[in-house]
């Protein structure tokens, strides 16, 4: 079973409708023993960084995430969901879970792809670069596009927790990971069949990361 | 690099898509979600669903049509038409859209913008903008006017300070319909789309003339639009969502081709 974290944080239902399309057993729920004993855990999200935090504290998630990637369950952060999981964000000046080392940044006010001037939120589809093997990116192609809504993005301090990377005026990460934790800035549960293709990979991913 | 967006728009009554939609495969072109699944499979980036019903009573069939299509299509897609509170907006995003727009209802009381944003988040908030050419005036500078109702009131509102003030409130995307152009087929209205977009920092879909290839290529270049809508031109199968964007690539703008 897989348990799809429930802290009032954006559209839950979409990501529980992708594994029902896979045959995939799973439960939205903010209930600690349930999500302690999953085989797999979902952490999605819209929003914003400060109000999420103070939701997750206040139900007890803000621990339980933490051992629910020390005991090494597969664990998926999606969007908000691969912010939070960083020490602190520049968005609210927020803190986050500190599962993965680094922070949020704020895409620059004054963004250029050649003389056009870019928007902010980057949204819309993009690439995504493999910098590095990962079980859960197997089969994913150089021109599969996936969705994105945001005006923030994951640095993890350390380069090798970067393991895929979108264009947007500047290179950002767009999936980053560390042992049995991966996470996307993009929406998988939003991005046709490529996006489907990872949440597949993820379902039956072991939690080892080949680094 | 960030891809332009073709997305097809869907007029909605009563659980049932509108105008003469006709296609060669075999698709019952009545049924919303049959339509959104052959976009879907077409390579459309995202869906517009627009809820023409004119009944308050019917309007829990759209509630019903998008939950199907939330099951069976997974891109985004937006719903608007007839919104008129957070409520309103509360029960299309539960039933699974992405985004709703708004267009009469915030014009007549702009904080539903700030409160939907508030509630949702941004980016599920898209103004909808229907804009008239108007003399330029003390009150409407920029020579364009919001029109509402579907076309039929005047406001006296300048679309470009509108589009600006609903950016400060919280939209988090325009969906920018010219109703001089609208139903033509002769072309987007170019000039008032690259006003609205280099003038706001979110992204602009344009709508309102896509009847040629030519038309979409200029509308996402000159006219510096993030996405163009389109209708006729697929539902009368005069381009599929495949040869646009097989086309578009050949002319150097940037489109998701793998799906």
């Amino acid at each position: 079973m897989i348990a799809i974290v429930d802290y009032k944080a954006g559209n839950l239902r979409s990501v529980a409708r992708v594994l029902e399309k896979l045959d995939v057993p799973c439960r939205i729920t903010h209930d600690p023993g349930e999500i302690l004993g999953a085989e797999r855990v979902i952490f999605p999200g819209v929003g914003a960084a400060g109000q999420a935090m103070a939701d997750l504290t206040h139900l007890g998630l803000d621990r339980v995430l933490g051992r629910v990637f020390e005991k090494g369950t597969p664990f998926l952060g999606i969007c908000l969901g691969a912010q939070i999981i960083l020490d602190r964000s520049e968005e609210d000046g927020a803190k986050g879970l500190g599962l993965i080392s680094g922070e949020v940044k704020r895409f620059p006010t004054r963004l250029f792809s050649g003389t056009e001037r870019l928007k902010i939120p980057h949204m819309g589809w993009n690439r995504v670069d493999v910098m590095r093997r990962h079980p859960v990116l197997e089969g994913i192609e150089s021109e599969d596009e996936f969705y994105f809504v945001h005006a923030y993005y994951p640095m993890p301090a350390s380069r090798s927790r970067i393991i895929g990377v979108t264009e947007y005026g500047m290179g950002f990460p767009s999936v980053i990971g560390q042992a049995n934790l991966i996470a996307m800035q993009f929406h998988p549960e939003k991005s046709g069949n490529p996006g489907l293709h990872l949440i597949h990979n993820f379902c039956r991913w072991d939690g080892q990361d080949v680094e | 690099m960030l891809s332009k967006r073709i997305i097809p728009c869907l007029d909605v009554r009563a659980g049932k898509t509108t105008k003469g939609i006709r296609f060669k495969e075999n698709v019952d072109i009545g049924d919303p979600v049959a339509m959104a699944r052959h976009y879907y499979e077409q390579g459309a980036d995202e869906i517009v669903f627009y809820d023409i019903t004119a009944s308050n009573e019917k309007r829990d069939i759209m509630i019903d049509v998008v939950d199907r299509v939330a099951r069976e299509i997974f891109i985004p897609f937006s719903v608007g038409g007839g919104l008129r509170n957070l409520e309103d907006m509360r029960k299309v995003l539960l039933a699974g859209a992405e985004k709703v727009s708004v267009n009469s209802a915030a014009v007549r009381n702009p904080e539903l913008i700030r409160e939907g944003a508030k509630a949702f988040g941004s980016q599920c908030v898209v103004l909808g903008m229907d804009v008239k050419k108007v003399a330029p005036g003390a009150a409407t500078p920029s020579g364009y006017e919001m029109v509402i109702d579907g076309g039929r009131t005047y406001t006296g509102l300048d679309a470009l300070l509108w589009a600006q003030k609903a950016e400060a409130l919280g939209a988090g995307e325009i969906c920018l319909n010219a109703i001089d152009t609208d139903g033509t087929q002769a072309g987007y209205e170019l000039t008032l789309t690259a006003l609205i977009s280099e003038n706001v920092n979110i992204p602009v879909i344009a709508s309102g003339g896509a009847g040629h290839i030519d038309h979409i290529h200029e509308v996402l270049t000159r006219g510096k639009a993030d996405a163009a809508l389109v209708a006729s031109i697929v539902h009368y199968d005069t381009l599929s969502i495949r040869e646009i964007k097989n086309a578009l690539h050949g002319r150097g703008v940037q489109v998701r081709q793998k799906w």
